[in-house]
């Protein structure tokens, strides 16, 4: 295992690279960042992606962050598989940054989000693999004397009829100087050992995770290095007017006190002073031009807004028309708080600037949008500009920064106290959680009409806040000045309704927001599916046989939901008295995912006991990863449902840590049991889809047991302050 | 500033600090053992959990100056019979995910099972319920702490 080794040798072991064209790739466009990618090629230099050292351990340069989704592994699985190598001798490590050679396919740029990580690379890390075999085999067959075709690999050693045997080890130095096979042969799925195969693949990162040597961004201490917090203001777009330092100069310890553009920064040797010392700034701020509104009066604005036609996403029949008709006509309001990604790791960055050129090293997912932030905010040209990518603790989407915020301040914060001086620039717990990119404050206002047991018209009116307004994906992504992750899931219903509307307002608040794990999924998931089911009820239907009905052309929808059904025993369990289940089905990010769950309600809310969850994702490369993202999902998504929100005073952020903001603990945790459909589909991601369906299945579960579908999230009121 | 003199992982380590300094950032930053983690730095999420003479702690709330002259145990010095078992049953389920949580996960596991070496699911809920994981690995910490204990039978 890698992910402590900080000083891998790569001089020796990689052929200084030139890129050949060793494949063509047409690059799956995400729906996420559609336009921004269309690559129709990739230059792949196995090489570049690969060290393969004498001893003939194989390191994977992984292109993707790992914070906990595992592209470590999932990459590691794909160059084994084709490699034929033996499990014990994978390695991985991040690759630093380089827009060109790591980009990932499905936007145009280095970066990890969307749940693209395995989708994108599938077939590159397998040509990567099967490129450096066929290199390995060529080189043996040189030195053994024999035809390259009457070379086999088995487990890691290259074997020959006569009996010759050797180690990827003893062959790699000869195999790089070989040409890069322009087209290496993938292999034929039917003889995988790896991919998509149940107990062969462990995780290559658990090891060190679990005796504290997994390496963070947090834990880089370089010598000369000082430990810098910001003091920001406590409302969104507040600025410095005065500040007093002379308290915070004396604290033992604190070495320098800077104005930046976001504060005050307090430089320190060590994080406890530079704590001490902000705590002693005196600060007047310039509130002028910050956001004042309090979540009473965001609720109240939203919800006006809602109660008129926004613009229109997508039409289908006559929804006015048939709503006006009448029968069972519904209306109901779904009101979702702001939310806090709140990684178990802060925020933080080491950034070394000599005045000449600069060296990064944190758990950047976006490397090529911050390299261009500090080519920019130090005037240095790219090539001065170096990013190495560490482990995270975690993101859901925090650290996926298209406005790039961190880094311009981790540089901002270099350049206040001058060249030859690194920094490491910290945020505490609060300073995260009060610090805004939330998850958006929406709501979603749905009619519908049912008559003669039949789903007649269906209308969403959203009110939300634009994730990419303002940012670099806004030219590419934005529809008829409309952000689509605002919509997403809500205009694409998959149940077919004659008379359809989805329309919305997208509304400007002085608060930063930001994906966040699911994205517009962790809203209209919500919207959708809590409200199919209150039409399937009134229509008289089963939730699982009425959504089915409706699923006509949507197979793999009807696929997980059938197959969820199926392992829930859905028809024939019955459910213990004082406890219900609820269903719901969401795609996201291409993979589809259908969850059961069976509660029951306490004077502290609902308790969940179990989650059924089925998921296509397409070809499942590594099956206990994908059980790990569900049951992940799942606990990440019932902690939120239950029990998180943001709230505003008068645009101060409240809640400053978990004990106010509250997160799912161990005795919440339900028992999780998944099903991954068998799919030869493409491969799709994992890491986010797990969570859209576990609200809308709880609040139809709690609609079961008599208390209703719950219209304002979280369901448990008051657990966060 | 003081000079503390800190028992840690067996070895005394003098450290210069403020006396307020909370153990986990002498701990960290001067002692250089960065295996135990900040999480939130108000004994909320157990990410900082060492053991103070063989008692689980949450050293982002234990000045220094109150350490005196105590054992202190980081996820490093962990060589107990349990706290082997707990790591090679986290391996063994792939319990982690980004793993920032998992050194105190494993010091309060370990701790479980050395006080209580067949602990139930309620237990568990009890021992565990002030570590919080994100990324919500409960279900596997509490695989792996039932096979932990069954590893350690006779």
């Amino acid at each position: 295992m890698t992910v402590h080794d900080t000083k891998l040798s790569r001089r020796t072991l990689l052929k200084a690279g030139t890129g050949l064209v060793i494949g063509a790739y047409v690059a799956r466009a995400d729906k996420l960042f559609a336009q921004a990618a269309a690559q129709p090629k990739v230059n792949i230099a196995p090489n570049t992606f690969l060290i393969i050292k004498p001893d003939s351990t194989v390191t994977v340069l992984c292109k993707q962050i790992e914070f906990g989704q595992g592209p470590f592994t999932g990459f590691a699985t794909l160059v084994a598989e084709e490699l034929d190598a033996d499990w014990s001798q994978m390695r991985a490590d991040h690759a630093p940054s380089n827009p060109e050679l790591y980009k990932n396919l499905a936007f145009g740029l280095q970066g990890t989000g969307g749940s693209t990580a395995i989708a994108n690379a599938y077939l590159q890390m397998r040509q990567v693999g099967a490129a450096a075999r066929q290199m390995l085999v060529a080189a043996a067959a040189e030195a053994w004397q024999v035809p390259a075709g009457e070379i086999g690999i088995e487990n890691g050693v290259l074997k020959h009829a006569s009996g010759k045997e050797g180690r990827f080890g003893e062959f790699a130095d000869k195999a790089m100087t070989l040409p890069v096979p322009a087209d290496p042969k993938l292999k034929d799925p039917a003889n995988f050992k790896f991919i998509g195969k149940e107990g062969v693949v462990k995780r290559l990162d658990s090891a060190d995770k679990s005796d504290g040597k997994a390496f963070y961004t947090l834990d880089i201490n370089e010598p000369d290095m000082l430990t810098v917090v910001v003091a920001r203001s406590p409302k969104f777009g507040g600025t410095v007017k005065s500040f007093d330092a002379t308290a915070a100069r004396a604290v033992p310890g604190v070495v320098d006190v800077k104005q930046v553009p976001t504060g005050v920064a307090v430089y320190a040797k060590g994080f406890w002073p530079a704590k001490m010392g902000r705590e002693a700034l005196k600060i007047v701020w310039d509130d002028s031009k910050a956001e004042k509104r309090g979540s009473a009066e965001l609720l109240q604005q939203f919800r006006t807004l809602s109660k008129t036609p926004g613009k229109l996403v997508r039409a289908e029949g006559k929804f006015e028309e048939s709503i006006a008709k009448g029968g069972r006509v519904i209306e109901t309001e779904y009101v979702f708080p702001y939310l806090a990604h709140a990684a178990m790791e802060p925020l933080n960055g080491y950034l070394k600037w000599d005045g000449q050129s600069v060296y990064a090293r944190y758990g950047c997912q976006f490397p090529t949008p911050d390299h261009m932030a500090f080519s920019k905010a130090f005037g240095l040209p790219v090539d001065k500009i170096k990013i190495d990518v560490v482990l995270a603790g975690g993101s859901f989407g925090r650290r996926a920064q298209q406005s790039t915020h961190q880094a311009i301040e981790m540089a901002e914060v270099a350049k206040a106290i001058g060249p030859g001086k690194p920094i490491k620039l910290v945020w505490t717990r609060e300073d995260d959680m009060r610090g805004g990119y939330y998850r958006p404050y929406s709501i979603h206002r749905m009619r519908g009409a049912v008559r003669d047991g039949k789903i007649e018209a269906w209308s969403d009116t959203i009110v939300s806040q634009s994730i990419m307004k303002g940012s670099f994906f806004e030219a590419v992504m934005f529809k008829d000045g409309l952000d689509p992750t605002s919509y997403e899931g809500s205009h694409d219903i998959p149940y077919e309704v004659a008379n359809f509307r989805c329309d919305m307002h997208q509304v400007d608040v002085g608060v930063p927001v930001l994906w966040w794990r699911s994205v517009g999924h962790t809203h209209t998931g919500y919207a959708v599916e809590a409200f199919i089911d209150e039409l399937l009820e009134a229509a008289g239907k089963d939730p699982v046989e009425g959504r089915l009905e409706l699923l006509g052309k949507k197979p793999r929808h009807a696929g997980v939901l059938k197959a969820v059904a199926e392992l829930a025993d859905w028809k024939n369990y019955k459910v213990p008295a004082g406890r219900a289940r609820g269903v719901a089905v969401v795609e996201s990010f291409n993979s589809f995912v259908a969850q059961v769950v069976e509660l029951s309600m306490t004077e502290e809310g609902p308790k969940v006991h179990k989650v059924w969850c089925a998921v296509d994702c397409g070809v499942a490369v590594n099956p206990d990863i994908i059980r790990a993202q569900m049951e992940g999902g799942i606990g990440f998504a019932l902690g939120h449902i239950l029990y998180a929100e943001q709230t505003l005073d008068a645009g101060a952020p409240v809640s400053g840590n978990f004990d106010t903001y509250r997160s799912l603990r161990i005795n919440e945790m339900p028992e999780v049991e998944v099903a991954i459909v068998k799919s030869n589909e493409k491969p799709t991601g994992v890491g986010e889809p797990g969570v859209p369906p576990l609200g809308p299945a709880v609040a139809n579960a709690m609609a079961k047991l008599g208390v209703g579908r719950p219209k304002q999230l979280p369901i448990v009121p008051g657990a966060s302050a | 500033m003081a000079a503390f003199t800190l028992k840690i992982n067996g070895e005394p380590r003098r450290i210069d600090v403020a006396p307020d300094t909370p153990l986990l950032w002498a701990i960290r930053d001067s002692a250089g053992l960065t295996g135990t983690k900040y999480g939130c730095g108000v004994a909320q999420c157990g990410a900082c959990t060492v053991y103070l003479d063989g008692q689980p702690i949450r050293s982002c709330s234990m000045p220094v100056s109150a350490v005196g002259s105590g054992e202190v145990t980081t996820i490093e010095g962990l060589n107990s019979r349990e706290g082997k078992a707990v790591q090679a049953a986290w391996i063994a389920h792939d319990v982690p995910q980004c793993g920032y949580c998992q050194s105190g996960q494993v010091m309060s596991a370990a701790s479980l099972l050395s006080l209580n070496p067949k602990p139930t699911d309620e237990d568990i809920d009890l021992a565990m319920n002030g570590n919080i994981c994100r990324c919500a690995t409960y279900v596997r910490i509490r695989a792996a702490i039932h096979s932990a204990a069954k590893s350690l039978e006779g």
